[in-house]
């Protein structure tokens, strides 16, 4: 029995606080963070675009000219995931497991909740205003195609 | 001496050989490898007379040495602490607000796209503003992909922003002030459709509000840099007004902080050499040779019905819409090359229609260009998949809007200063 937590930059803790309230004392709970593989690859792209720039072989120097950024923004894309877990596992403050995945977030948080038996997600979106827009396009596809029951918190 | 037509065979063959080992990097060779001895081939071959080949290259000399400095200024700047500077004031004025945040990464990274060149933006910023988005327990997204595009967009500035723009510069006539005079006001609105279709598209990961980020560290702005980049951007101004080529301004602008640089053995010279990129200038100036041997043997004329002439709006845009077509199926770079001689006849507002298309265009394909997308799709399985529905989303979203509305200012531009 796991309860997973989706973590996610902004709305995260109250995702935890909810888990907090309604993960049941014997279940496990996993705080899932996906860095987006799309950033990096943004930064790939812009340096895959530069002609003639002299695009590193892994061989290649980390910095300047010849480092391609997407590197880098890989680097600090799971350095960033991992403060994140480590400060949600804090705040829910019982034992737990942390889970960093890469890749489309969307897809990722689904196949994570494969044979879980709560996912817990906060909704996006304004909340100064009611508006339709309360989730973005990786939230939507998550609560479309969850594979177990879905909890959906105000931030 | 060839046939022409047997000429013109060898030299599209040259280009096209120069440009698949630019993008797929055989053995992982540095471009110039393949495309200095192409260069030689077409000289030796007869395929461009030695006195084009000549003159071609005293064209583009000047345009590379400005590029190597602009280079090595870049290079400097973040040694200083310049990079890290604007991520800690990024940080720090957004006061959290990931909508706050977006408007200093345009703000930032129009700017340093403007004055120290794409290449700046692409390597240099983009990592910092990435970090600075973690920082503050932002969602990246937004500010990362705002970098990738400013750095073409906002590339249209002044002719140090993008090395088709200093072609161009070089083949327009225009100087360095008036230059950036009929480009300011594009500039300022393609960036700005950029804005609105950036905070519309992303309006929920916008919205998701701040994270429990760190406090911002105060930022320590490095003062002698940003000093040297305004006497250099000054230098720029005097330099065209008294009729020397303001690539000198770059260089002294270089110059300075190397060797204050150098003083505090903070860098080496060597290093200082491998910043200005020598087989990337290499590379440009083989390329500009190849290139010309394609356009004088026949490429003139069978593309030269395609460019519209004339001064109008109607012209303008189908030039830009040209520019940007072909600088998405090859790179900005060989479309700038073929079709500046074709646009100069016309006059400078052509020339600068082109760089429009060529600059803002890139934002459509995801890796600059049809071609590196498909070298890529078949080196990394991974890559083909990750995020290019959106990113292309993007992309139709921004470039049709942008170019459109930043050609329509050009043509304002054009009517106010003259052509």
């Amino acid at each position: 029995m796991a309860v997973i937590v989706w973590i996610a930059e902004g709305t995260w803790p109250a995702c935890v606080d909810a888990a907090r309230a309604h993960a049941p004392a014997d279940a496990e709970v996993v705080l899932l963070y996906v860095a987006a593989a799309a950033v990096p690859a943004a930064a790939h792209g812009a340096f895959a675009g530069l002609l003639g720039r002299g695009h590193p072989d892994p061989r290649g120097p980390a910095e300047g000219w010849g480092a391609d950024p997407g590197t880098r923004v890989e680097q600090l894309a799971s350095a960033g995931g991992e403060e994140l877990l480590r400060a949600a596992a804090e705040r829910l403050g019982r034992a737990c497991t942390q889970v960093l995945r890469e890749g489309r977030v969307e897809r990722e948080v689904v196949a994570a909740a494969e044979g879980a038996e709560l996912l817990l997600l906060a909704r996006d979106g304004s909340r100064s205003h009611r508006g339709p827009h309360s989730l973005g396009p990786a939230g939507r596809y998550v609560v479309d195609h969850a594979p177990c029951p879905v909890l959906l918190v105000w931030p | 001496m060839l046939s022409s037509s047997f000429a013109e065979v060898l030299s599209v063959v040259l280009l096209a050989v120069v440009l698949v080992c630019a993008v797929v990097r055989p053995f992982g060779w540095p471009e110039a490898v393949v495309a200095v001895p192409a260069a030689g081939l077409v000289v030796v071959t007869g395929a461009i007379p030695w006195a084009d080949a000549a003159q071609e290259a005293a064209r583009l000399g000047p345009v590379i040495g400005f590029l190597a400095a602009v280079l090595v200024l870049a290079q400097l700047c973040d040694e200083e602490g310049l990079f890290h500077a604007c991520g800690a004031w990024m940080a720090r004025s957004s006061a959290g607000r990931p909508r706050r945040l977006l408007v200093q990464v345009f703000a930032v990274a129009s700017v340093v796209t403007a004055v120290l060149s794409l290449d700046a933006t692409v390597v240099l910023l983009t990592p910092v503003v990435f970090a600075t988005a973690a920082r503050l327990g932002a969602r990246p997204k937004p500010h990362v992909y705002a970098c990738t595009h400013l750095s073409n967009t906002a590339s249209l500035l002044l002719p140090v922003s993008n090395l088709t723009n200093l072609l161009a510069f070089a083949a327009s006539g225009l100087g360095f002030v008036r230059f950036a005079a009929l480009m300011a006001l594009p500039w300022a609105v393609a960036i700005g459709v950029e804005y609105v279709v950036f905070r519309r598209y992303f309006a929920a990961d916008l919205d998701a509000g701040p994270g429990a980020g760190h406090g911002a560290e105060a930022p320590r702005m490095p003062l002698f840099a940003l000093l040297t980049i305004a006497g250099t951007l000054a230098g720029f101004v005097v330099a065209s007004a008294v009729g020397i080529d303001p690539a000198w301004a770059a260089l002294a602008g270089a110059l300075v902080l190397a060797v204050r640089a150098l003083a505090r053995r903070r860098t080496t010279p060597v290093a200082i050499v491998k910043a200005s990129s020598v087989p990337f200038l290499a590379f440009v100036l083989a390329l500009g040779i190849v290139v010309r041997a394609v356009v004088d043997n026949g490429l003139a004329g069978a593309l030269g019905h395609l460019v519209p002439t004339g001064s109008g709006l109607a012209a303008l845009l189908g030039v830009a819409a040209l520019a940007a077509v072909l600088a998405n199926v090859i790179n900005n770079l060989p479309a700038t090359l073929v079709l500046l001689p074709l646009a100069a006849p016309t006059g400078p507002g052509a020339v600068l229609a082109v760089l429009l298309g060529v600059n803002i265009g890139p934002n459509l394909t995801y890796a600059g260009s049809l071609a590196t997308l498909l070298w890529r799709r078949i080196v990394h399985a991974h890559d083909a998949e990750v995020g290019l529905g959106e990113f292309t989303r993007l992309g139709l979203l921004t470039v049709p809007a942008s170019l459109a509305a930043a050609v329509v200012a050009l043509w304002g531009s054009l009517h106010v200063f003259g052509g």
